[in-house]
C-alpha cells in the first residue's frame, strides 16, 4: 500500500501489527469501524509471530506449537475489512490523534477517532563490556533471522542471560540442528525465593508444564553454566565471552554471544505522544499509565499489549480485543461486539502466571548498571565512566545527562540506554527510577528524511511562526 | 556466523562493496549479510569502531547501511530486491548520498 | 540529600543555565564564593534548547548599546573558550568565520536589507560591517546552496560553538572551583535581613551576601522579591537535528547550521505557546521545507530528534542588567542570547558584581527601567 493510498481519517488507527495490534484491529474492523493497522515491517505478525505468513521454517515442531496460533490471529485481521499498510512507520502521534506515518519514503497525516498503540516491547539492554562487538547480538535478534529466514547459527555460540526466551531460542535452535556452546544463566539464586509466592499462581497457569519441559530439552544437549559477571572481548569483533561467577572467571572462545536479559515495553511513541508512564519497580521498567480498558489520560488513545506491561502474546490478544470493544462502543455503540467479561477473565488469568517469571528472571543489578569504560549509549558512545562522573557534578535526571552527554541523542532515541541512565542516577543519588523519570521525548519516534517532513500538510499560523 | 536451513527460495542477486552476494527471497539486507559472513555493516561516526546487526528488530540503529545510494538505512527493515547495491557505511553519511 | 544546612555564601546565584553558570564561574574567578540555585531535571531551560550561534548581525535595532555590547562579547569569545579549555581540557569548539541570513525570495533579501539599513543607520551604533550578497557570492561560500537562494547578508563576525558543552564546561569548571551547585531549589522568596539575603527553598535557607537573579523567564517573578523588575515574553521555539553528517556547511546561517559532531540543527520558530514538552508539526515542517530550499541535500538527510524549548525574552528582547536600590547586593541578569554573551557575562558581568556594583556607563542602558512607562499628561 502507498502512502498516497490512505484516507485522511479513519475511526481507528491501530500501531503495530503484532499480536495486540492483530487482534485489535480484527475485531474493531469486523464491529464495523473503519480500520487501517500500520506496521513498518514488510511483513505482520510483530517479533513473537514474526515471519508468521512466509518463514521458510516449514517443520512446525522447531518453531512449536505457540508460534503457530499466529497463523489464524493473522488470517483472522486479513479477512476482517482491515485497511493493512505493512513497511509503514509511525513516526509521531500526539493527543489530537493524528498520526505521522511514513510508507517507502512518502509521509501522510492521518487522522484518527481513536488510536490503538500496540508497539510492543524490546530487549532490556544488556550493558556488558564489549556488547557492542560484532558478533553479539540479542537472543531476539536471532530468534528473527531463524524465524524469518531460517538462519541458525554456524560458529561457536553461546547464549546468555536470563528469562525464557533464552531457553526458548536455545530450543529452537537445537531442533534445528544448531549447536549451542553454553548457556550463560545469570538469574541470580536471590530470585528463587523472590518469586516462591508466586508459584502456584504460576503452577495453575499453562506456563509452567511449557517451561518445564523447554528446560529439560536444553538442559539434555546444551552445558548449562552459571555466572553473575559477564562480558564480551575481542578487538573489532567477538573472539571470547568471559565470565564469572562469586569471583571464579572462565572464558569460552566464541563466534557468536547471545545476550538476553528480559524484554520491556518500547515507550518511545507513547511518551512522545504525552502519555503517562510511571516505574515498575518488580519488572523494572516504565509502563503507561491505565485504565480497565487499557485507556491512557489522552482522550481516545489507548495502548496495548507487551507495550502496556510485558505479559506475553495470549495477554496481548486479550488486551487488544478489550480496547478495540471499547472503541466499538464508543463509536458505534449499536454495533455488535463481544463482551469484554470473558476477555477479561482470561487476562487475569494470563497476567496471574506471569508475577512467577517477572520475579524470578528479575535481572541482576550488577548486569543492568555497567562500571568504567563499559558503554552506555551505543549511538553516541558514552561509558559508564561518563555518566558517573557527571552525576558526582550534580547532574541529577536524564534529560540534563542527555543535554552534558548526548546520550540518547542518537538514532536509537534511548532506546538501548535510557533504562540504563536512569537507573545508574538513581541508584548515584540513592533515589527511585521513578524520581528521577526518563528522556523527554517527541516525535520523530523514527527517523523521517528532512524532505518528509518538508512535505507534511502546512496551515498558515504554523509557517508564519517560522517566516517571520 | 549462520547457515540457511533451508536453501528453497529463489535466489536474489545484490552487492555489498562491489561484491555480488546470494541473498535469498524473504531476506532483509542484514539477514543476507549475516548470511553471507558479513559481519560487520558500519563503523560509528563517533569513534569509527566497528558495528553489526544487534536486535533485528529496527530499534538499536545498528545495521545502518547505504541502500541504493540512500545512507543510513535499517538493513534489517528492507527487504533484498534484485540488483540492490549495498554498502557499507563509514563514519559519518555523506549529505546528498 | 536532605537537610541542607544554610551556610554563608558571598553570591548566591539564582538559575543554573548557561547565564547562571558564565555568571558563577565568573564570580568564582575573582574568588568570591558562590552558590548556584537550579531547579530540577525537567526544568525548563532555554539552555538545552539553543541554537548555539555566536551571534552579531541583526543585534542592536531599537538599542545601539546593544550591538557594541554584542560585538565586545563576540570580540572576548575566542579568549573565553581558551581560557576554559586550559581549565578543563574540553573543547567547546568555537568557531567565528562569519554568518549568514539567507533569502529565499526577492522580498526577504529586500526585508533583510532594509532591516540592516536602518540598524546602521541609528546614530552610536558600531559598524560591523555585513554586506549583502547575492546568489552567486554566497553560493562561493556556500557550495551547496539551492537556487532559490536569492541571496543573504553576511557578518563576518559571526559565529557558533557547541552549546551543550560549553553548558556542561562550565558546570565542570564550576565544580572544580568549588562553587555549591544546587539543583532542585526552587527558589520561593527572598528576604533580605541584616545585611544579608535568604533565600527560601523548600529544601533549605541559602544565605548570601549578594544575590544575582540569572533565572530566565523566571526573573519575572523573583525580581520584584528584590526590588527590581524584569518583564518577560517568553516564547517557544522548536529545532529539528539531523543524523551526523559528514562536514558541508563551513558557515552557520542564523536558521541552519552544521555542529562540530556533523549534524545539522534547523529552525527557527517563535509561537506564543510556553509549553516546552510540546511541538507543532507544522513548525518543524515549515523549518524543514526552508531547509531543502535552502540546502538540496538535505531532502533525504534524517531527522534524528527535534526539540523545542522556550525563549528567554525580555520585554523588547534586548537585555536586563540591574542593581537594586532597595536592596543592595541584588542584580538581576537576564538576556535572550546566553550563548553569545556568555564571554561578556563571565569575564566583565562578573567583575562587576563581585566588586559590589554595575558599571552603569555600559550596562546603564540595559536597566529595566527603560520599561517604566511614564505616566500620561
Amino acid at each position: 500500500m502507498r502512502a498516497a493510498e490512505l484516507d485522511p481519517a479513519y475511526d481507528l488507527v491501530v500501531i503495530g501489527g503484532g499480536p495486540a495490534g492483530l487482534a485489535a484491529a480484527s475485531l474493531a474492523a469486523r464491529a464495523g469501524l473503519r480500520t487501517v493497522l500500520f506496521d513498518e515491517n514488510p511483513d505482520l505478525g510483530g517479533q513473537i509471530y514474526r515471519a508468521i505468513a512466509t518463514t521458510p521454517v516449514k517443520d512446525r515442531a522447531l518453531l512449536g506449537s505457540d508460534y503457530w496460533r499466529g497463523e489464524a490471529l493473522l488470517a483472522d485481521a486479513r479477512a476482517s475489512g482491515a485497511v493493512i499498510a505493512t513497511g509503514a512507520t509511525v513516526w509521531s502521534l500526539d493527543a489530537r490523534r493524528v498520526v505521522g506515518v511514513s510508507i517507502a519514503g512518502a509521509t501522510r497525516l492521518v487522522e484518527a477517532r481513536r488510536v490503538i498503540v500496540a508497539t510492543g516491547a524490546l530487549e532490556r539492554p544488556f550493558p556488558i563490556p564489549g556488547w557492542t562487538l560484532p558478533g553479539v547480538m540479542t537472543a531476539g535478534g536471532a530468534q528473527t533471522l531463524f524465524k524469518g529466514q531460517g538462519l541458525v547459527p554456524a560458529g561457536r555460540t553461546v547464549l546468555a542471560g536470563t528469562g525464557p526466551l533464552l531457553w526458548l531460542l536455545a530450543a529452537q535452535l537445537l531442533r534445528a540442528g544448531g549447536r549451542i556452546e553454553a548457556l550463560i544463566d545469570t538469574t541470580p539464586r536471590a530470585n528463587w525465593m523472590r518469586a516462591a509466592p508466586h508459584l502456584v499462581d504460576f503452577l495453575l497457569s499453562p506456563y509452567w508444564g511449557k517451561g518445564l519441559r523447554l528446560l529439560r530439552e536444553v538442559r539434555a544437549r546444551v552445558p548449562v553454566l552459571r555466572a553473575d559477571r559477564l562480558a564480551a572481548a575481542g578487538d573489532d569483533r567477538l573472539r571470547e565471552v568471559a565470565f564469572a561467577l562469586d569471583g571464579q572467571e572462565r572464558r569460552l572462545p566464541a563466534d557468536l554471544l547471545l545476550l538476553h536479559q528480559g524484554i520491556v515495553p518500547n515507550v518511545n511513541l507513547a511518551m512522545a505522544a504525552g502519555i503517562e508512564h510511571r516505574w515498575n519497580d518488580r519488572r523494572l521498567c516504565f509502563e503507561p499509565v491505565l485504565d480497565a480498558d487499557f485507556a491512557t489520560a489522552l482522550p481516545g488513545i489507548a495502548v496495548v499489549g507487551d507495550g502496556a506491561g510485558v505479559a506475553g502474546a495470549t495477554a496481548a490478544v486479550e488486551r487488544g480485543r478489550i480496547a478495540a470493544i471499547a472503541a466499538v462502543r464508543a463509536l458505534q455503540p449499536d454495533a455488535a461486539a463481544p463482551d469484554a467479561q470473558a476477555v477479561r477473565q482470561h487476562l487475569s488469568r494470563e497476567e496471574a502466571g506471569r508475577a512467577f517469571l517477572d520475579c524470578l528472571y528479575r535481572p541482576a543489578e550488577a548486569l543492568r548498571l555497567p562500571k568504567g569504560d563499559t558503554l552506555v549509549c551505543r549511538c553516541e558512545e558514552v561509558t559508564a565512566a561518563d555518566v558517573l562522573r557527571m552525576a558526582e557534578i550534580g547532574v541529577e535526571g536524564p534529560n540534563q545527562m542527555k543535554a552534558f552527554l548526548r546520550c540518547g541523542m542518537g538514532p536509537c532515541q534511548g532506546r538501548l540506554c535510557g533504562l540504563t541512565v536512569t537507573e545508574l542516577i538513581a541508584r548515584r543519588r540513592g533515589t527511585t527510577p521513578e524520581e528521577v523519570g526518563y528522556y523527554r521525548l517527541r516525535p520523530p519516534v523514527k527517523p523521517v528524511t528532512v524532505g518528509e517532513l518538508a512535505s507534511i500538510p502546512i496551515s498558515d499560523s504554523e509557517r508564519r511562526a517560522v517566516e517571520r | 556466523m549462520f547457515r540457511r536451513l533451508s536453501e528453497a527460495e529463489a535466489p536474489v542477486a545484490i552487492t555489498v562493496d562491489g561484491r555480488p552476494i546470494r541473498a535469498r527471497t524473504g531476506d532483509t539486507v542484514a539477514a543476507a549479510l549475516l548470511a553471507a559472513g558479513i559481519d560487520r555493516c558500519r563503523t560509528t561516526p563517533v569513534s569509527g569502531a566497528p558495528r553489526a546487526p544487534y536486535c533485528l528488530m529496527g530499534v538499536c540503529f545498528e545495521c545502518l547501511v547505504a541502500i541504493d545510494g540512500v545512507g543510513s538505512r535499517q538493513a534489517c527493515l528492507v527487504p533484498v530486491r534484485d540488483g540492490m547495491v549495498v554498502e557499507t557505511q563509514h563514519g559519518r553519511r555523506e549529505a546528498g548520498r | 540529600m536532605s537537610g541542607h544546612a544554610a551556610s554563608d555564601y558571598d553570591v548566591a546565584v539564582v538559575g543554573g543555565g548557561l547565564v547562571g553558570v558564565a555568571t558563577a564561574w565568573g564570580l568564582a574567578r575573582e574568588g568570591c564564593r558562590v552558590a548556584v540555585l537550579d531547579e530540577g531535571d525537567r526544568a525548563v531551560r532555554a539552555s538545552r534548547g539553543n541554537f548555539a550561534l555566536v551571534w552579531v548581525q541583526s543585534k542592536g535595532l531599537g538599542l545601539p548599546a546593544y550591538a557594541a555590547w554584542t560585538l565586545r562579547s563576540s570580540e572576548a569569545w575566542a579568549g573565553f573558550a581558551r581560557t576554559l579549555r586550559e581549565e578543563t581540557g574540553l573543547d567547546v569548539c568555537f568557531q567565528r568565520p562569519g554568518g549568514f541570513h539567507l533569502a529565499l525570495s526577492e522580498r526577504e533579501l529586500e526585508d533583510r536589507s532594509a532591516t540592516l539599513k536602518r540598524l546602521h543607520n541609528q546614530p552610536g551604533i558600531v559598524d560591523y560591517k555585513t554586506e549583502i550578497l547575492d546568489h552567486a557570492a554566497v553560493a562561493k561560500m556556500l557550495p551547496d546552496i539551492g537556487r532559490e537562494v536569492v541571496g543573504g547578508s553576511y557578518c563576518p563576525y559571526d559565529g557558533h560553538v557547541n552549546s551543550l558543552r560549553l553548558f556542561r564546561t562550565l558546570h565542570v569548571a564550576l565544580h572544580a572551583r568549588g562553587v555549591t551547585y544546587l539543583p532542585n531549589h526552587r527558589v520561593d522568596a527572598i528576604e533580605r535581613q541584616g545585611g544579608e539575603f535568604r533565600l527560601l527553598t523548600a529544601q533549605a535557607e541559602i544565605r548570601a551576601a549578594r544575590v544575582v537573579l540569572a533565572a530566565g523567564n523566571a526573573n519575572m517573578r523573583l525580581a520584584p522579591m528584590v526590588g527590581l523588575s524584569a518583564p518577560m515574553r517568553p516564547e517557544r521555539g522548536q529545532i529539528v537535528v539531523t543524523e551526523r553528517l559528514r562536514p558541508f556547511l563551513n558557515y552557520p546561517v542564523v536558521t541552519l547550521r552544521q555542529t562540530d559532531e556533523g549534524t545539522v540543527m534547523i529552525g527557527d520558530s517563535k509561537e506564543e505557546s510556553t509549553d516546552p514538552a510540546g511541538l507543532t508539526l507544522g513548525v518543524g515542517g515549515t523549518e524543514a521545507e526552508r531547509a531543502v530550499r535552502m540546502f538540496p541535500l538535505l531532502a533525504n538527510v534524517n531527522v534524528v530528534r527535534t526539540w523545542s524549548a522556550i525563549r528567554v525574552m525580555t520585554g523588547d528582547g534586548f537585555p536586563i542588567y540591574d542593581e537594586s536600590e532597595s536592596h543592595p547586593g541584588a542584580f538581576t541578569v537576564c538576556c535572550h542570547s546566553g550563548v553569545t554573551l556568555a564571554a561578556n557575562h563571565a569575564l566583565t558581568v562578573a567583575p562587576m558584581i563581585a566588586h559590589g556594583t554595575l558599571d552603569t556607563s555600559l550596562l546603564g542602558p540595559f536597566s529595566a527601567r527603560r520599561f517604566d512607562v511614564p505616566a500620561p499628561v
